[in-house]
């Protein structure tokens, strides 16, 4: 019925949708209008049906809810529900601006990921300010037994960082203060709700960067990297969170504030606790503070693509990549032709494409140093090299930041082009670099035998790419539509590939929702069950973000 | 048709996407440590000629000689210039902190015009580190050639040119007869990315050095720069909780 309204509505003249509307709410919901403020609710119209709520709203509102998709969870009985007092005690804590409750439109964007895969039933978003409302917040919630999910940009891609049932979102937007920077040891402390790009436009200006960058940096927040452990485009060069990482503040699952926000770049001194933490994706605490060492901003950059004609010569490329540029090399990632057919199609306009003719895959370096003159010494030898070779076919040289940042903008325009394109089924997998690219073969081979891959067909394309430097295959699945049997037919067929190749069915993206299940691909039971215990021990209410991460 | 001999001129500015501070001196802006590249007008420039080649034929183009007036790293712009298909390249040197005026830059280019000859001039239509918009014009004046400023589109025809101008009110189109100077504007073309076999050629491409002793020329400034500052930061706004506080706030502002 709410598909009939919804293809029908743009049909109707203004007076009939308003008619329409009340008469399809009218059993549900109170004072409903177009743009009316809706009062703030007392708690029996929470339990209205959101989706009749949602139905003029927009796009967000097709999204269908987790809870319905995936029958096989459910939602633990121990956990309590939102009540009035609840909610009281809240605003005596936050103000009420830092609050969301009773407005379905306002909780739409934290109940559902960036994917538009996920959506969940919260009820309650809460946004503080400081760390020691998180800790009140928390601490509450655990002698309670409600239910939380920590949320930073709600960038995730895994489905980690929005509820399942009617967890309380716990937001850290508005933790965004950057506390501290010293110019001598390049170390950062901040809050956990800081915006990834925010920050390293604050260091540029000192000559410093992040030491991590990825495509969602304009939104993602560096709590949310932590947690994630996240990887992207500059791990190459800079190491991943476990080492750059100084410091961390975070909020135990009871209220306690483990303070551990050092400077220090060596300290031997007992277990390294903050590395529980890193990647541990809210499962054991939130983090609302960071401290993080920060390196030199480049001041030479060259960005390069080049097209190559095999998956054998993009291999090869790369370990010359490492004997010839060797320190400067700061980003390898590759892309397949199919990849650079959505790009044309939905972000880079084909007149803008760099390379003229179609390669089945396509290389992007980039190379960082302090002394332009040696940058460009060795990257002009390389590439005389591989031309010379015969390594690759062809590629362009960005000749001011503006060319680099379009090639740039294409490989970091991929995943948004993917979404664009439809409902996009998507693996992160590390694997040995050989293989890489036959699981990417593989699974078209599959799928088309299948008959589900093709003009028409519910699968429109099969992408390869990613970070190689790093070993680390994105392979995205382009469908019409999420549907079982399309998962199905994927999973887990592709984990098992990966765990028969020795690789890891997470790279860099997380288990989160999407993944948990599938944890014993990649870990042995005797690991799994030390995870476990730690959980059980920082966490004994399982409150925090449940349902997710660790297997049943 | 006459056979087109075309120089371009190209400058040496702090890069478009850089993001610029003020010297600590308030005197200039910074530019040590800082990305440069070839001023965008002028990479326009070198495009239209390597797209009037390309539709006019190799035979009724002669020659694209690249032309710089700057400190020794202006090199790396005429390398720039090659490698998008440019045959050969002169640099005037001048010492790195020498700043040159457009009228300076001009008369060099004069003397350079009347050794090579050639009849067609291409020049950005200004550089995005001084927005002067005087060179190209300068330099008909000197010459006593016609000019065609801010050209969204150039065509050959015979020995004339037609060239639609974008103007305040519009588009005009005017007509002149070779040799004549032409100044690009924005959209005159799109630049290319240059390929890297191209970027091989053009290290095997000549590039003749001179230096401004060579040139009787006075570059005394004519202008004194007293300070730079940077415009004034916006500050930043208050965030209010309900309407009233708002209608309060304005009226407070005396906005209301």
């Amino acid at each position: 019925m709410r598909n009939f309204v919804l293809r029908n509505f743009q049909c109707l003249s203004f007076l009939s949708r308003k008619a329409l509307f009340r008469s399809i709410l009218k059993n549900h919901v109170r004072n409903v209008g177009f743009g009316l403020e809706r009062k703030h609710k007392s708690y029996s119209t929470l339990n209205q049906d959101p989706k009749a709520a949602s139905v003029y709203t927009h796009k967000n509102a097709e999204v269908s809810f987790t809870a319905d998709k995936y029958l096989n969870l459910k939602r633990n009985p121990n956990f309590s529900e939102l009540t009035q007092e609840d909610i009281t005690f809240f605003q005596s804590v936050l103000p009420s601006n830092n609050i969301i409750v009773g407005n379905e439109d306002d909780l739409l964007p934290y109940n559902i990921d960036w994917m538009r895969k996920y959506r969940g039933k919260s009820k309650l978003i809460v946004r503080p300010k400081t760390t020691k409302q998180i800790s009140e917040i928390l601490k509450y919630c655990n002698d309670r037994r409600l239910a939380v999910v920590p949320q930073g940009g709600n960038t995730g891609l895994v489905g980690g960082g929005v509820p399942v049932f009617d967890e309380i979102v716990i937001s850290t937007n508005n933790l965004n203060k950057i506390r501290s920077f010293d110019h001598l040891s390049g170390s950062l402390i901040c809050d956990g709700g800081c915006i990834l790009e925010n920050l390293d436009n604050y260091l540029a200006e000192k000559g410093f960067m992040m030491p991590l960058d990825l495509g969602a940096k304009g939104s993602c927040q560096i709590g949310g990297n932590v947690a994630t452990n996240a990887g992207g485009l500059r791990l190459l060069r800079y190491g991943s969170l476990h080492g750059s990482v100084l410091g961390l503040e975070v909020v135990l699952p009871d209220g306690t504030v483990l303070d551990n926000l050092v400077t220090l770049r060596k300290d031997n001194t007992g277990y390294d606790i903050k590395q529980l933490f890193i990647g541990s994706e809210g499962t054991l605490g939130i983090i609302a503070g960071v401290s993080i060492q920060t390196p030199r901003k480049p001041k030479a950059v060259n960005v390069v693509l080049l097209g190559s004609n095999s998956f054998e010569k993009v291999q090869e490329t790369f370990i010359r990549a490492k004997d010839e540029l060797t320190e400067i090399l700061s980003a390898f990632e590759f892309w397949d032709a199919n990849s650079v057919k959505l790009i044309q199609a939905h972000i880079v306009q084909g007149s803008k494409f760099p390379l003229d003719t179609n390669y089945p895959f396509y290389i992007l370096i980039e190379v960082s140093g302090s002394n332009k003159v040696h940058n460009d010494e060795k990257l002009s030898s390389f590439l005389e090299n591989l031309l010379e070779n015969q390594i690759v076919g062809d590629g362009v040289v960005a000749q001011d930041e503006t060319q680099a940042k379009v090639i740039w903008a294409i490989r970091e325009g991929i995943p948004e082009a993917c979404n664009k394109a439809g409902s996009v089924y998507k693996y992160d997998l590390s694997m040995p670099l050989e293989c890489m690219y036959k699981l990417v073969e593989d699974l078209r081979r599959k799928l088309m035998d299948a008959g589900v891959y093709g003009k028409d067909l519910p699968i429109n394309n099969v992408i390869g790419f990613g970070h190689i430097g790093d070993g680390n295959l994105h392979l995205n699945v382009s469908a019409q539509n999420y549907t079982p049997e399309i998962t199905a037919l994927i999973e887990p067929w592709i984990y098992e590939w990966t765990e028969k190749h020795n690789g890891s069915i997470s790279a860099e993206h997380g288990l989160g929702l999407m993944k948990a299940e599938y944890l014993r691909y990649s870990k042995s039971s005797s690991m799994i069950n030390i995870m476990k215990k730690i959980k059980k021990e920082l966490d004994p209410n399982g409150i925090m973000n449940p349902y997710k991460f660790l297997p049943d | 048709m006459t056979v087109l001999k075309i120089l371009v001129g190209c400058k040496r500015v702090i890069d478009f996407a850089v993001k610029i501070r003020v010297n600590s001196a308030r005197t200039a802006v910074e530019t040590a440590d800082i990305k440069h590249s070839l001023n965008p007008f002028d990479e326009i420039g070198v495009q239209e000629a390597i797209n009037l080649r390309e539709v006019l034929g190799k035979d009724k183009v002669s020659e694209i000689i690249a032309l710089t007036c700057g400190p020794s790293k202006s090199q790396e712009q005429l390398r720039t210039a090659l490698a998008m298909g440019a045959d050969r390249a002169i640099h005037v040197e001048t010492s790195k902190d020498q700043t040159l005026e457009p009228l300076n830059v001009a008369k060099i280019f004069k003397a350079i015009i009347e050794k090579e000859n050639p009849n067609l001039v291409i020049l950005g239509k200004q550089a995005i580190d001084d927005d002067s918009n005087q060179t190209g014009q300068m330099l008909a004046g000197l010459l006593n050639w016609p000019q065609a400023t801010f050209a969204s589109k150039v065509e050959i025809d015979k020995d004339s040119i037609t060239v639609t101008r974008e103007v305040d009110g519009g588009l005009e189109t005017i007509r002149s007869k070779l040799p004549a100077i032409v100044t690009t504007d924005l959209r005159l073309n799109e630049p290319k990315f240059v390929t890297l076999p191209n970027i091989m050629k053009a290290r095997k491409k000549p590039l003749t050095k001179f230096s401004l002793q060579d040139f009787d020329i006075d570059v005394t400034p004519r202008l004194e720069t007293i300070s730079v500052t940077e415009p004034t930061t916006r500050k930043s706004g208050t965030k209010v909780d309900s309407v009233d506080d708002l209608i309060s706030k304005l009226k407070s502002a005396g906005a209301l």
